[in-house]
């Protein structure tokens, strides 16, 4: 699903967030992207997003290779993905529901569609009964939940969270990590940036580990295809 | 077999959500109601002025041009030119195809008129011959266009043998030509500097509600929002701001000239004339919205050129 090959990334200025990293995610995998903050983990999302260029390198998604896409072409792969934010980059102006169902009607679903698969989405995250709730009202990790289902919605191939349990406390992150495994179970593909090793181990999941833009420590490891680095 | 109900429920979905955006912009204008109605007022009054002015030359050009039948050339033949002569060289002016009219006045004629209005009645009397000559009155036809045909017209008419002297008082109707004319520059010069205000103020007003709507955009286009999906709503917003300021300003033109209408009526009956103000004509006020929502579309469209790209998530 995502292929890193000898990625870097230098911001203008010189700092080198990332340097030659490489990785393999395969279809239908979970894989968790541990480190410090400041290690590199969300430069690496943002490349997969095309949110930023990488410097040097490949990243292959979905067999289509990322520095092929133009400018203008990048909303059509974004649709293909979902992501979450550690602050939920949630719309406060509206409610719940017309949060959740934005990737539709940015995809230009028809209404009737719409109604159906949001509701979907939000019964998945357990938020059904609040979809006329203002997200102000709701929280944290409510609000964590109504952007998983605004990822989830439109049903990516590829889930990217970034810090998804930064501000919670254990026992929601746990919650919120085990809904991503739910999503992995049906099949799709899940990135997760996390700072939270404990976590992660409690999860008994392997993790790729960066420290300062490089690749540390490989617990994925190519021993089996889990998530291995190429 | 497939494609084309496919195609055919795609169009529909795109109408629908045109429909959707238009309206739903509509709805966050009205929502803040005292912010639009500013931005329509001010679009409104830009728009206003010209066409007030443009009103105003439409009025006085049609009031000049009732004045050109009035314009009129004096033919004064030689004094032994005699009634028949006279009578051929009308009937030949007739067939003029720049001349409405040729009217005669005879030697007794003038005489009889010259004394009535002179009020030298009695004095005439002692004439032993009759000193006027025959007149023939023209009326030509004037082709606004070309003010200077007439002066042609002029010579020919000073070149036909029986004629003494041609004579034209039109010289001020020439200036009145002229002058609508620097008039008319005028209010294209202002029109055009208050069609770029229009330009501004959209295109301001729309910067303005891109920056508050950064969040939205930005998060717009990390789920995946095309660049037209993000710049549809603002278009519409700046076609709404168009409409509704181009509506307001033929509402604001046509009460201004409803209430100019009765003093100026009564100045024209001062003037004994039956002179009526005409407003805008249905040409003229499709004109006025459709350049109104022009100016809209395209000054939302230049601030969502400049600033939409400016907002990338990060």
């Amino acid at each position: 699903m995502i292929h890193f090959d000898n990625v870097s990334k230098r911001y203008p200025g010189g700092f080198e967030a990332l340097s030659q990293v490489s990785f393999r995610l395969p279809r239908g995998k979970i894989g968790y992207l541990t480190g410090h903050s400041g290690a590199g983990k969300s430069t690496l999302l943002k490349l997969i997003a095309l949110i930023e260029r990488p410097s040097r390198g490949q990243i292959i998604l979905d067999g289509v290779n990322l520095s092929h896409i133009s400018n203008r072409h990048v909303p059509y792969v974004r649709r293909n993905i979902g992501i979450i934010f550690q602050n939920h980059h949630l719309l406060y102006d509206r409610p719940v529901f017309d949060n959740v169902a934005m990737p539709l009607v940015i995809q230009g679903y028809r209404h009737r569609e719409i109604q159906s698969r949001t509701r979907a989405a939000l019964d998945q995250v357990g938020l059904l009964s609040k979809a006329k709730s203002d997200p102000v009202t709701l929280s944290g990790g409510e609000q964590q939940r109504v952007g998983i289902a605004r990822a989830i919605v439109h049903k990516p191939a590829l889930l990217l969270a970034d810090e998804p349990t930064g501000n919670l406390d254990p026992e929601l992150s746990l919650e919120i990590m085990e809904l991503f495994a739910r999503f992995n179970q049906v099949g799709t593909s899940v990135l997760i940036a996390s700072h939270d090793l404990d976590l992660i181990q409690q999860l008994g999941a392997r993790a790729l580990s960066l420290k300062q833009g490089r690749v540390f420590d490989d617990e994925i490891s190519p021993r089996d295809d889990t998530a291995g680095a190429a | 077999m497939r494609k084309g109900p496919q195609t055919n429920t795609l169009l529909i979905t795109y109408f629908i959500h045109h429909l959707r955006v238009l309206l739903g912009s509509l709805g966050r204008l009205t929502r803040q109601p005292l912010s639009t109605l500013m931005t329509m007022a001010v679009i409104a009054i830009a728009l206003t002025l010209p066409a007030g002015l443009y009103l105003a030359l439409n009025n006085i050009s049609g009031l000049s041009a009732g004045w050109d039948s009035s314009t009129k050339i004096s033919l004064f033949l030689h004094t032994e030119a005699d009634e028949k002569q006279a009578q051929t060289l009308l009937g030949r002016l007739q067939l003029h195809n720049e001349i409405e009219h040729v009217s005669l006045i005879s030697k007794d004629q003038g005489l009889e008129q010259f004394k009535q209005l002179s009020g030298f009645g009695d004095a005439l009397e002692f004439l032993e011959s009759n000193p006027l000559p025959i007149v023939l009155v023209i009326q030509p036809i004037i082709d606004p266009n070309r003010p200077d045909r007439i002066d042609q017209l002029l010579h020919e008419l000073e070149s036909e043998k029986l004629v003494e002297l041609a004579q034209l008082d039109m010289q001020w109707v020439k200036r009145l030509y002229a002058l609508l004319e620097i008039a008319n520059r005028v209010i294209w010069a202002i029109g055009s500097l208050l069609g770029l205000a229009v330009l501004l103020i959209v295109g301001n007003t729309i910067r303005l509600d891109i920056q508050n709507r950064r969040a939205e955009i930005e998060v717009s286009k990390l789920i995946g929002a095309s660049n037209a999906f993000i710049r549809r709503p603002f278009l519409y917003t700046g076609f709404w701001y168009g409409l509704s300021g181009g509506l307001l300003a033929w509402l604001l033109t046509t009460l201004s000239l409803y209430m100019l209408a009765a003093p100026v009526e009564k100045l024209a009956l001062l003037y004994h004339s039956d002179f009526q103000l005409s407003g805008l004509d249905s040409g003229d006020t499709v004109n006025l919205i459709m350049i109104s929502c022009g100016l809209g579309l395209l000054g939302s469209w230049l601030a969502v050129g400049r600033h939409l790209d400016e907002i990338e998530p990060s």
